[in-house]
């Protein structure tokens, strides 16, 4: 599976109307992802970065140009199979958290395993087991208002890694993170890479994600102007 | 299944947001049930107070008797046929005369209606037995309601005098003793009524063995009679205005009804209009985590109809209580409202049939499901990089 190609983009574009006019994102990304990859987008506010990922994560469709992901076109799905993609193989970080305010901790980990429709002893396990991960066993039962900046991006991790997707999308994940905090995120998911071969995308433009980073796509004005290898 | 026990969830963990809703869904529910039950409880009473003390199982006027003409009461009575004697001999009917007279309380001259009662009846509930007390000769037992006495300003013990013309025309005068003052449910049969004996208005009219209508026993819906003079009048035909101004104040309570529901539903799309703005991140973070758009409408509408079911539970927790206890116990009515045109008595009792609760159910359950599912229509337009953004 290692250096197997899992994503590939070809000549991405990505207009957005504004009033009459269009904002174009991306203006012909070329990019290949392999399995297991720790890479990053990087760039300025507004190179693409976001957008690139909601497309490789079926949440936006391009205007032009194709993004194929294990296999499949992004194009071609219909919201059902966008989904389907998500629920199966993906893994979202927010640079917000996103956690899910009336669940607890537990809970939150939980939901991508019911809509996975695993049963009950099954969920309980991957849940333990995921927050075991990231250190929150003790915080099974929190709300996510009881939880710090550092803690709630570790259930977040937890919540994309609990079904071991194929693929963790991270937008700016450490973006409302100390420093402290951003090195225990990173170096927590960097460890379920190599143990899990999950390969991981950032968009980000943090010093600190960058310094954990195997390759570093770069983008600006919706381009790439450079893809270094930093292994 | 799957979305029910995710919706179940949202809605045990929101807290306050479902505690609003389902109180003013279970208020609303309550006071629905209850608004229907007092009307329905009233239009009954009303019913039954009627054809307990006026209407009975049906009546027999003179065939020239006109209620609504009172210069036609000089001439509607006449002799009781020999086979409605025979019923009033059983006990299946009773006699009342009616006159037309002029009474002057407090010196001011007031129309009014002298009847005649058989104090021994005991086909209306009416207490004429009292009209037996009375032993001064020189004057006429009577006794009058409420609305009659506060019409004319007459109090139990008082003297008035009145004047009547006899079968032949001739003006005679006396003195009515007022032997008590009576709650009447029926104002048919209360104002500017005095209720006499009946043997004491036949000799003051000259006519003996006469009367203007009979008045048939509550269980007794046909008795015949040969005679041409006397014409049955059945209950259906006798509370026909009654029933004819329930329906009309049913109108009125059809509007409240609609108001309340109304007020319920505004309650619920609401709470759904504002989660779907408040809660467009989860809505974007519920898709990312592979959730298709339609999932997340049955999800949010679901929650909507959880809300419907649990304010019914809670609804029927403290409703049916306090709704049991209504009926039991009754509510007393101000004198203000006793003296309406309906026969409501004291006190009323709201009832509540099996019909009601299920229709009102019904009708408040299929309206939330409908009000919960239009606002979540808007979220099929939702993209969810927007909604992520919270946009």
């Amino acid at each position: 599976m290692i250096d197997s190609k899992i994503i590939e983009v070809n000549n991405l574009i990505k207009d957005y109307s504004m009033g009459k006019q269009f904002f174009r994102a991306l203006n012909g990304v070329n990019l290949s992802v392999n399995t297991g990859d720790f890479c990053g987008l990087v760039g300025p506010s507004g190179s693409g970065k976001t957008t690139l990922l909601n497309i490789i994560g079926a949440l936006d469709n391009p205007t032009g140009g194709d993004a194929i992901v294990m296999d499949k076109s992004v194009n071609s799905l219909n919201h059902k199979e966008a989904a389907k993609l998500r629920n199966e193989s993906i893994g979202f970080i927010f640079q917000t958290y996103n956690l899910l305010p009336v669940y607890t901790v537990f809970e939150n980990v939980e939901f991508p395993l019911l809509l996975l429709k695993k049963n009950k002893t099954e969920r309980e396990e991957s849940v333990m087991r995921a927050l075991e991960w990231v250190g929150l066993t003790d915080k099974a039962n929190s709300k996510p208002n009881q939880l710090s900046g550092g803690e709630s991006q570790r259930v977040a991790v937890a919540r994309a890694m609990v079904k071991i997707p194929r693929i963790v999308l991270a937008d700016e994940p450490t973006a409302n993170l100390d420093a402290a905090n951003s090195h225990n995120i990173l170096k927590t998911m960097q460890r379920l890479n190599l143990e899990l071969k999950t390969t991981f995308i950032f968009a980000t433009h943090d010093e600190k994600v960058i310094g954990y980073l195997r390759r570093k796509v770069m983008l600006n004005d919706g381009k790439v102007i450079d893809d270094i290898n930093l292994s | 299944m799957f979305l029910l026990k995710l919706a179940l969830r949202n809605i045990t963990h929101a807290g306050l947001r479902t505690w609003l809703n389902v109180i003013v869904l279970s208020l609303a529910f309550v006071s629905i049930v209850l608004t229907e039950g007092l009307y329905d409880g009233m239009s009954e009473q009303v019913r039954d107070a009627e054809i307990d003390s006026n209407v009975g199982g049906g009546q027999f006027w003179q065939k020239k008797y006109d209620p609504f003409d009172p210069f036609s009461f000089e001439i509607s009575h006449s002799e009781i046929p020999s086979d409605l004697n025979k019923e009033i001999e059983r006990g299946n009917a009773s006699p009342v005369l009616i006159v037309s007279a002029a009474i002057f309380p407090r010196h001011i001259i007031q129309s009014v209606r002298l009847k005649g009662i058989d104090p021994d009846q005991k086909i209306v509930n009416l207490p004429a037995s009292i009209l037996k007390e009375h032993s001064d000769t020189t004057s006429i037992p009577g006794f009058i309601g409420f609305r009659m006495a506060k019409s004319a300003g007459l109090h139990a013990g008082d003297y008035v005098s009145a004047r009547w013309r006899n079968i032949k025309g001739t003006f005679d005068a006396g003195d009515i003793k007022i032997i008590k003052v009576i709650d009447i449910n029926s104002p048919l049969i209360d104002k500017d009524q005095i209720w006499v004996p009946l043997e004491k208005l036949r000799k003051i009219m000259q006519a003996p063995g006469q009367a203007s209508i009979i008045i048939v026993h509550k269980g007794i819906t046909k008795i015949h009679t040969s005679s041409r003079d006397w014409v049955f009048k059945d209950r259906n035909f006798l509370l026909k205005d009654l029933n004819e101004n329930i329906n009309r104040k049913k109108v009125y309570s059809t509007f409240f009804y609609v108001i309340l529901i109304g007020m319920a539903l505004l309650a619920v799309f609401d709470t759904q209009v504002l989660s779907i703005f408040k809660r467009r991140k989860e809505m974007g973070t519920l898709m990312a985590l592979g959730m298709t758009k339609w999932n997340v409408i049955v999800l949010f509408a679901i929650e909507g109809c959880l809300a419907g079911i649990l304010a019914f539970i809670a609804g029927s927790l403290y409703g049916f209580p306090l709704l049991s206890y209504l009926a039991n116990k009754g509510i007393i009515l101000p004198r203000m409202i006793q003296q309406s045109q309906f026969a409501i008595g004291l006190t009323l009792y709201p009832k509540y049939g099996l019909r009601l609760y299920i229709v009102t159910s019904l009708i408040l359950f299929v309206s939330v499901i409908v009000v919960s599912f239009l606002p979540t229509r808007r979220i099929t337009k939702l993209k969810p990089t927007d909604a992520l953004r919270g946009k």
